[in-house]
């Protein structure tokens, strides 16, 4: 079977071999470069399919000469939602960081609306919840009392893990749906929403309570599938393995 | 990271009569599909070439890459919107019937078997070009 490929680390194609592959120096998670912009994909896929037309191999490995085009205008300083202070009663700390979260989760929904009319999809639906019940189930792990898996079909680790997927993309489609930031950095979107938004710390305190947890499962969640590395305070512990 | 022995070049006719499947790497699948595991015989997911952008999500289990662009344009991973205005234009040939879909980050040799059980199928829906996609 003729085949041709993109390849996002050189070093690995060099000593793989594969017949046809084109370089690309692209970022992980953008093999083609640069979403909402379908003339550089288009230049990007030609190059690639156009390997397949190559006169002699057996290892043909050729660069893409273009870096990823980012947006002409700087980028605004993404904006913090904003989450009016918790008011003084006889709720818990986690119910107020729970009321925190959920009210900065509302005050993104118009954009996440606008969004969805926009591209006539979302990438949310791993956990298979609605935005009220994925809010509570997450919340129920602030305070270490989970709600019971609401599937049957997954554990319940592989549903927070899923909750906490489709957290991440609401508040991406949410926030890139914002004038100017259809292109926006990767890079400055994640550190908005680890270190801007009430749901990234959320997410890190669900974390460090899964790895508090004496379910297995839920310490291998936390240990590498819920914070990045770069955004997550402290390593939190691999589980043991099975004796 | 593997290396072979062997280095298979296998001709075909001209791109503008290829007909091309995408194989990616991203751990893409329809919504109502499981989600990817790590489970044992747990391989790939098949994308139906006729696929709406509203039918994709992803389940990678990597925190290693940026999600963003496919949230917000589902081609910067998977562009099957531009395969097929390369097809209505005459660029190639045509777009395969089926796609199919891995969860990279593990070990490419666990799936040799099915990689090549994948190629009779792509041989059987006439492929004569696959585009394979990293994430």
């Amino acid at each position: 079977m003729p085949t041709t490929g993109l390849s996002l680390v050189r070093q690995h194609t060099e000593t793989i071999k594969p017949p046809r592959a084109l370089w690309v120096p692209f970022e992980f998670g953008r093999p083609l470069g640069a979403p909402n912009n379908p003339a550089f994909q288009r230049q990007v896929l030609l190059a690639a399919l156009k390997l397949l037309e190559a006169p002699e191999g057996p290892v043909v490995l050729t660069d893409f000469p273009q870096n990823a085009p980012v947006s002409a205008e700087e980028p605004p300083v993404l904006a913090c939602p904003y989450v009016p202070p918790a008011e003084e009663s006889n709720t818990t700390d986690a119910e107020k960081f729970c009321q925190a979260f959920k009210t900065e989760m509302a005050s993104l929904r118009p954009w996440y609306e606008l969004a969805m009319q926009k591209r006539k999809r979302t990438t949310l639906g791993l956990s298979r919840l609605s935005l009220d019940e994925m809010t509570d189930f997450i919340c129920s792990f602030l305070a270490e009392a989970p709600l019971k898996n609401p599937r049957q079909d997954i554990p319940l680790a592989s549903e927070l893990r899923y909750a906490a997927d489709d957290l991440k993309a609401y508040y991406n489609e949410a926030v890139t749906a914002q004038p100017g930031m259809e292109t926006s950095d990767s890079k400055l979107l994640a550190k908005w929403f680890w270190e801007n938004t009430v749901a990234g710390k959320v997410l890190k305190t669900v974390r460090e309570a899964c790895a508090r947890s004496q379910d297995k499962a839920l310490q291998g969640v936390a240990a590498g599938q819920l914070v990045p590395r770069g955004f997550a305070p402290t390593p939190a512990p691999r589980p043991e393995p099975p004796k | 990271m593997p290396t072979f022995n062997t280095f298979p070049w296998v001709k075909g006719p001209p791109l503008s009569e290829r007909r091309v499947a995408i194989i990616t790497m991203a751990g893409l699948h329809r919504p109502e599909d499981r989600p990817f595991t790590r489970d044992s015989g747990d391989y790939y997911r098949i994308i139906p070439g006729n696929v709406k952008s509203s039918d994709l999500i992803m389940s990678h289990v990597s925190l290693s890459f940026d999600r963003s662009g496919f949230q917000q344009d589902w081609n910067v991973v998977f562009p099957i919107d531009r395969l097929r205005e390369l097809a209505d234009e005459g660029i190639i040939g045509s777009v395969a019937d089926y796609h199919y879909s891995f969860m990279g980050a593990d070990d490419p040799l666990k799936w040799e078997q099915q990689g090549r059980f994948l190629s009779g199928l792509l041989k059987k829906d006439k492929v004569d070009g696959v585009l394979l996609i990293p994430i």
